[in-house]
């Protein structure tokens, strides 16, 4: 069995870690600390935690404050929550002002699977992608949520950080020279890019295993950063393989799969196949919910060779 | 210390060429909001122009002003400019293509604009985040905030009544431009308030009231408001919208309302003016 790290557990580990070493720190939470693991840094540093109850959007305008000062906020609660009810000052304050606060959306795509539809976030990725002088990252495993974490504190302005609840099999061993906006080939192949982003990308990998088991060579792409996207990555792809394949855990409209859908349309025009989530989902285990959702390695291997096929055949 | 007669008397002068230039401005344009910043004069020019330990937009140590109520923007642009943070002759640009005086305050063009403004009820979060700051940059610094009576219908003004009381900043002084209109309407035909003192005085904090034309009032609540420990302070300053010219006080018409010739006249010489135009 593979080693399994919570993103969440990888994501309070590197806040405390990275309160040890940069005093500018402090941390907002919404009353789900012990859910996010923000907790974590709050236990360990008391008089930067602000734990602001059930009030997401004075949490959010009071970590613009915060930046305003000169120090560096991280945000935190569920992504559902954060950029529906708490979204005003994401625009309006730290991306106007190009503002140095880190917003941490937990919970993201259908991770929070038992809660139900309410609790999961279809359209926090839409949402700050269409806001200009942000930065989207969208972490898979415990070691990139780290390097996510103090890389967004280095990057100068606003950061959407976005976080599963899942345990997540460790896909890197090690450095893997992990830069904001430069997407990382994880496997090379020839028929067709599999383009992921967060927790999907290991149904990815999985599904790429699959389709070499029927004879198609597919490159996986971890897509970590939304925003600002890896064109040049994703043109490569489009030389490499001819047609590509998005798959996320969002809604299908605005997140990775309509950005690199722009992407190819602005460069070089091949067929782009978009998986996502295209209705309110439910209660249930995450597995199933994934399922339901084609978001399974499976669904993902059956829809590629779909693709690869119609784009061989036409 | 109470301000001198003199003293009042210098900022009473200066209140009211900042309401004729307020309304010259806006006249030329055709496009703002009279009402709300003539409501305000008062408050905002006694803490820049007396109170506000400022001589430098980017000194650490500045005493800091958000306005949350951001429609007011032109009466902060005519305090910063008498200020000298950026020439008075910017002033004209307000609100044009390329001008440093954006519609509603902006942090990033306009200098001494501490937090963008606009969307209403945010100002008063963004101020406790600044506060809080204070201790960790290692100043002493003062925060004030100016909201408008209509914004505290928004729920987050709430959600930060709760929050400040419980983390306690040093100097977070909120001052309410309490006129009593809004754009619909007044506030009890738009959303009654209820008994203001008694609400915030219920979340924890210290209320204080006075008028909010009076300069004398006013330097010596702010100065009370300063020696408060360990609470949120709030002044709920009594004013008139469109306050010194008749015929817009009161009137909810006048919040975003540009003025004809005919009113342009009128009021200028109410306020004693010269009329150039």
């Amino acid at each position: 069995m593979t080693e399994q790290v919570a993103i969440r557990d990888a994501f309070g580990c590197a806040l405390k870690q990275l309160g040890a070493s940069d005093p500018r720190v402090v941390v907002l939470e919404a009353d789900v600390g012990n859910s996010t693991k923000s907790i974590l840094f709050g236990e360990a540093f008391p008089d930067r935690y602000f734990n602001v109850g059930i009030a997401e959007l004075n949490m959010t305008a009071m970590a613009c404050g915060f930046a305003y000062s000169g120090l560096i906020p991280f945000v935190n609660t569920f992504a559902s929550f954060l950029t529906t009810r708490a979204s005003d000052p994401i625009g309006s304050m730290a991306a106007y002002d190009q503002l140095n606060v880190k917003f941490c959306g937990a919970y993201c795509g259908l991770s929070d699977s038992y809660d139900g539809a309410s609790h999961h976030s279809l359209s926090d990725m839409a949402f700050v992608r269409s806001l200009p002088g942000i930065t989207l990252l969208s972490v898979c495993d415990a070691p990139e949520t780290e390097w996510a974490v103090f890389a967004a504190t280095k990057q100068n302005g606003p950061v959407y950080l976005r976080l599963s609840r899942a345990p997540a099999p460790i896909l890197y061993r090690k450095p893997a020279g992990w830069q904001i906006g430069k997407g990382i080939v994880l496997r090379e192949g020839s028929d067709i890019a599999l383009i992921a982003t967060g927790y999907p990308v290991h149904q990815a990998l999985d599904a790429a295993r699959l389709l070499q088991d029927r004879g198609y060579s597919a490159r996986v792409i971890d897509m970590h950063t939304i925003k600002p996207l890896d064109k040049d990555l994703i043109l490569d792809s489009v030389q490499k393989c001819g047609c590509l394949l998005t798959v996320e855990e969002h809604s299908i409209s605005g997140g990775l799969g309509s950005a690199v859908c722009e992407a190819v349309c602005e460069g070089t025009p091949v067929p782009v196949a978009r998986m996502g989530i295209c209705e309110f989902s439910q209660s249930g285990a995450y597995e199933q919910l994934l399922e339901h959702s084609r978001l399974d390695a499976a669904s993902i291997a059956a829809r590629a060779e779909q693709v690869i096929r119609h784009n061989t055949n036409s | 210390m109470s301000l001198s007669r003199q003293r009042v008397l210098e900022l009473e002068s200066l209140c009211r060429s900042f309401r004729i230039d307020l309304i010259r401005l806006l006249y030329r344009i055709q496009t703002g909001h009279p009402g709300g910043s003539l409501s305000c004069t008062e408050i905002i020019t006694t803490l820049y122009q007396e109170k506000m330990n400022i001589r430098d937009p980017l000194d650490p140590g500045r005493d800091r002003f958000i306005l949350s109520k951001g429609h007011a923007a032109p009466m902060l642009y005519l305090n910063l400019a008498q200020k000298g943070f950026f020439p008075k002759s910017e002033l004209s640009s307000l609100r044009q293509y390329g001008s440093i005086l954006q519609g509603h305050p902006c942090a990033h063009k306009t200098p001494g604009v501490e937090v963008s403004t606009g969307p209403l009820g945010l100002g008063l979060s963004a101020a406790l985040g600044v506060a809080l700051s204070a201790k960790f940059l290692g100043q002493e610094y003062a925060t004030y905030v100016l909201l408008g009576d209509g914004e505290l219908q928004e729920g987050c003004i709430w959600e930060t009544a709760m929050a400040a009381a419980k983390f306690a900043p040093r100097k977070l002084i909120a001052i309410v431009d309490h006129n009593h209109v809004q754009l619909d309407g007044t506030n009890d035909e738009v959303m009654p308030l209820g008994d203001l003192s008694r609400k915030f005085s219920s979340f924890g904090w210290q209320v204080f009231s006075c008028s909010g034309h009076n300069i004398s009032a006013l330097s010596d609540t702010i100065d009370q408001a300063n020696t408060v420990i360990g609470k949120p302070c709030v002044i709920l300053a009594e004013t008139v919208k469109g306050k010194g010219i008749s015929f817009m006080e009161g009137k909810s018409a006048w919040n975003g309302k540009p003025l004809a010739l005919a009113e342009y006249n009128a009021a200028i010489q109410e306020l004693g003016g010269v009329n150039y135009d």
